[in-house]
């Protein structure tokens, strides 16, 4: 029973998707659907808000492993909450300033680690320890130079050689993987729609 | 010598992390600029794409993205405000991050204020809705039921730049710059083939290979991909304007271009080490 | 004054001349029910006359119920196409266009009529349909197989092979075992896929006494997580091991999820990370902190873009749908194995037609029939 109604919804809500695509006077119910699951989709930041909330509250009152960082995490949250709510978003309020001042370098420098990342990651694993891994060495650094005006300067059809590469061999793999994955994907969906996966309800198949 | 070399094949990472730093500042701290050559590719084809709408043209565009991408896609977003408020084709603005309406709403304000359009008549923004693809389908059918109001919560139904546009293919184009999911498949999926309306984009270097397949089928017209993509869009604009405003990434691109070649120098130097190491054990069997 | 009136007259009259009623300037006018809907929807379509004066605009009527005509929408000139939405099943609507020059309308054209109904069958649809009931009967097949017993071969995946050794080595050395199920909610399928191999990597730690460690990015996705890893304790026979703070919501902001992690990682030192699901471009800031708390890393993504950084950081890396195969894979379920056999068939089917289409594509170009196969191909893989 436990299974039964989640198994229900997720057969019907499945088929109604199917069938609302292929039969266009069945338009309605999927629109219906898809209006539930924004709705769904809006109440589950909520969800997530009050989930973290319940989390860093209960880590400070039972002086869990590095409590000390939830009353931070708890007056940045109230913080961007109760000036978005109260003083509004408009910009020059000071939630725009948060905003503006530490949100976006925050992220941006999150981001920028990746240049260091990936430097040390193609020091240590791009090795030519075969024909083919030297293939793709080469082919790395023609699309390197190619996608910078360096290249151009050097010789100037580097970036004809790049676009080449990303255009004809770069395509083909990268639709390999998409119908590989998109089989995956519709495989995956018949086995939930039909109750046959189970897993991920949490309990036993 | 032999050791030497087998040492540079295990230099501390953080060497390599100071090297890389300095390759980034140095060229933004002595402003190097080289430059940008313009050439064929899924840059010209967007900016092309534009270039032949006529003024008047309505288009939809998508700040898909966050602040952490905001370096790459932001100057995107501007160049692409100017080349479309300079031909007067008016902006119908929206987001499927939530932050990306306040960098959209950032870049439109101020290229609308350099240029004197005004908004609700040239441009609006719309605002940010969850939904991802679920939205784009609704949008399909009626903007209004998903976007009663725009950003600053006043009604879209009798602004002038909402004008004869209720649905998603009223469009002439959609503009999706994006950072990930949802963001350009769903564009391309549910607008693009569904309304048969052209698809345009701007993402991040890392995501642009996986895009290549829809220019290859024409699902997408065009392509800025990184800071490459905005610094061309950028150069493409200000070839045909007298005084359009500076971008960013340009600058950008001597030190993207200098940080390329430090990689590639690390690579030529891993790469002696590792084949001089694997000599040296060949030699000992 | 006179001289102005006789200059105003004949303007007018020049004026009424070089315009046109709407009889001529619009040589064609059709309207028909709007295909592939669910009602309620005619689609209007005209061409103006070459030879005319194209009109300053153009206004749609629709009749009304008594008679009268009522403008509907206020056209551009040139435009040839106009969808009226929310009409009635059934009824019959009529339409005429009236064309304006100089803010004076002009004789109407031709009245047109139709019904509109709604449609049972996408009629642009019917080749992908006929495709996706191959490809369910195909995979069907394969699941009744599996369920009547019959050996499927499934070839070796070394990254799943490696997830007992993972969580060997992990109990060895004392240290947990970091699970990262991506950054995506349970609406993303590869989440899904992820929280079915927590299971099976749950149920390992369970066996072996290892402390499992799950930060979410989702609130919904550490919800299911619990659950998951609850049922494999349970199942495990290891009820009292499970710990339900170990399964935590950080943050939904990608890059503040990426810190929390990196955070855990060099804190907790995990002797094995399993990096399984939708990721984006923290994946590398996550598999590089990983390498260098010495962990063994077993990631797995569709994502394209973040498979290279996955297979230049990680030890294994399953690759697209070698991580919707996991399930069937570390279970051994004969029902899972038959739908991965079928998917495979069916995989098979879509290489032929591709490269059927190539041939008769290229062949085309030279000879017709060739061309109408391909043709033909285009026509049923197409979707509208």
């Amino acid at each position: 029973m436990r299974l039964a109604i989640p198994l229900t919804i997720t057969f019907v809500a499945g088929m109604i998707m199917i069938l609302q695509f292929f039969v266009p006077a069945t338009q309605s119910l999927g629109e219906s659907l898809q209006e539930w699951y924004m709705i769904v989709a809006s109440f589950a930041i909520f969800l997530g808000a009050m989930n973290l909330i319940t989390v860093h509250v209960h880590k400070i009152r039972f002086r869990a492993k590095n409590w000390k960082y939830s009353p931070v995490t708890i007056a940045g949250f109230a913080a961007m909450v109760l000036t978005g709510l109260f003083m509004g978003i408009e910009t020059g309020r000071p939630f725009d300033f948060m905003f503006t001042t530490m949100m976006v370098p925050m992220g941006a420098t999150m981001f920028s680690l990746l240049a260091f990342f990936v430097a040390s990651a193609a020091f240590r694993a791009f090795r030519a320890s075969n024909w083919r891994a030297t293939l793709l060495l080469a082919s790395a650094f023609i699309v390197m130079l190619g996608r910078v005006p360096i290249g151009s300067m050097i010789w100037n059809r580097i970036p004809l050689v790049s676009e080449w590469i990303m255009q004809v061999p770069n395509l083909a793999g990268q639709r390999a993987v998409m119908i590989g994955a998109a089989m995956g994907m519709v495989a995956t969906s018949l086995r939930m729609i039909f109750g046959i996966e189970r897993s991920y309800l949490g309990g036993t198949d | 010598m032999a050791k030497f070399i087998e040492k540079l094949g295990t230099v501390d990472r953080r060497v390599i992390f100071l090297l890389m730093a300095l390759a980034v500042i140095l060229p933004l701290a002595f402003r190097m600029n080289l430059p940008i050559p313009i050439e064929e590719g899924p840059s010209k084809d967007l900016y092309d794409a534009i270039e032949a709408l006529p003024p008047g043209s309505r288009v939809l565009l998508s700040f898909d993205y966050d602040p952490s991408t905001m370096p790459e896609l932001q100057p995107m977003a501007v160049a692409l405000a100017q080349h479309l408020m300079t031909k007067d084709i008016k902006i119908v603005s929206m987001a499927l991050w939530p932050m990306g309406v306040s960098l959209g709403n950032e870049a439109l304000t101020m290229v609308g204020d350099s240029l004197g359009r005004e908004e609700y008549v040239d441009w609006v923004n719309l605002g940010y809705k969850t939904g991802g693809g679920v939205l784009i389908v609704r949008m399909g059918s009626n903007i209004q039921t998903v976007f009663p109001n725009d950003y600053d919560g006043n009604p879209i139904a009798d602004m002038p730049v909402m004008e004869g546009v209720n649905k998603l293919g009223d469009f002439d184009m959609i503009i999706s710059l994006s950072a990930g999911d949802p963001g350009i498949p769903a564009w391309v999926m549910m607008a693009g083939d569904r309304f048969n309306i052209p698809i345009g984009g701007g993402c991040t270097a890392v995501s642009a290979p996986q895009f290549y397949p829809y220019l290859g089928t024409g699902q997408m017209v065009g392509l800025l991909g990184g800071l490459k993509g905005a610094a061309d869009y950028e150069t493409m604009v200000r070839l045909e304007e007298d005084d359009a405003a500076p971008g960013t990434a340009t600058p950008g691109m001597a030190a993207q271009s200098v940080a390329h070649l430090v990689i590639m120098l690390f690579i030529i130097i891993g790469n002696i080490a590792y084949l001089s190491t694997r000599q040296k054990k060949g030699g000992l069997r | 004054m006179m001289k102005t009136l006789v200059v105003l007259s004949l303007l007018l009259t020049a004026g009424g001349a070089l315009a046109q009623g709407g009889e001529g300037l619009i040589e064609c006018f059709t309207a028909q029910d709007a295909p592939n809907d669910a009602g309620g929807g005619i689609d209007l379509v005209w061409t103006l006359s070459l030879d005319a004066v194209p009109p300053d605009s153009i206004v749609l009527e629709r009749k009304d119920g008594d008679g009268g005509w009522h403008s509907i929408a206020a056209l551009a000139p040139l435009s040839g196409r106009k969808t009226d939405n929310e009409l009635e099943n059934g009824v019959e609507y009529s339409y005429r266009l009236v064309p304006y020059y100089g803010g004076i309308a002009q004789e109407p054209s031709a009245e047109v009529s139709a019904v509109p109904g709604k449609q049972w069958i996408h009629s642009g649809r019917v080749g992908m349909l006929v495709i996706l009931t191959l490809i369910c009967i195909i995979i069907m097949y394969f699941i009744e197989q599996g369920k009547r017993g019959k050996e499927l071969f499934i070839r070796r995946i070394a990254g799943l092979t490696a997830v007992e050794d993972a969580v060997g080595r992990a109990t060895e050395m004392g240290r947990p075992v970091l699970y990262i199920p991506g950054i995506m909610d349970m609406d993303d399928i590869q989440t899904i896929a992820s929280m079915v191999i927590l299971g099976r990597v749950a149920a390992r730690t369970a066996e072996y006494g290892s402390p499992l460690v799950v930060p979410t990015c989702r609130s919904v996705v550490m919800s299911v997580a619990q659950e998951v890893v609850k049922a494999s304790y349970i199942q495990a026979g290891r009820p009292d091991a499970f710990i339900k703070e170990n399964i935590s919501y950080l943050t939904d902001d990608q890059f503040g999820y990426a810190a929390g992690v990196d955070g855990i990682m060099v804190r907790e030192r995990p002797a094995a990370i399993f990096m399984l699901g939708t990721f984006y471009a923290e994946s590398l800031i996550l598999a590089e902190t990983g390498r260098s708390v010495g962990a063994i890393q077993i990631a797995g993504t569709a994502m394209p873009s973040q498979i290279p950084f996955f297979v230049a950081a990680c030890d294994y890396t399953l690759i697209g749908e070698e991580l919707f195969a996991a399930s069937a894979y570390l279970s051994k379920e004969p029902k899972l194995l038959g739908s991965l056999r079928g998917q495979d068939v069916a995989k098979l089917f879509f290489m032929v037609v591709i490269t059927l289409g190539v041939i008769a594509a290229t062949v085309g170009e030279a000879w017709e029939p060739a061309a109408r196969v391909a043709e033909f191909l285009r026509t049923i893989t197409n979707v509208e």
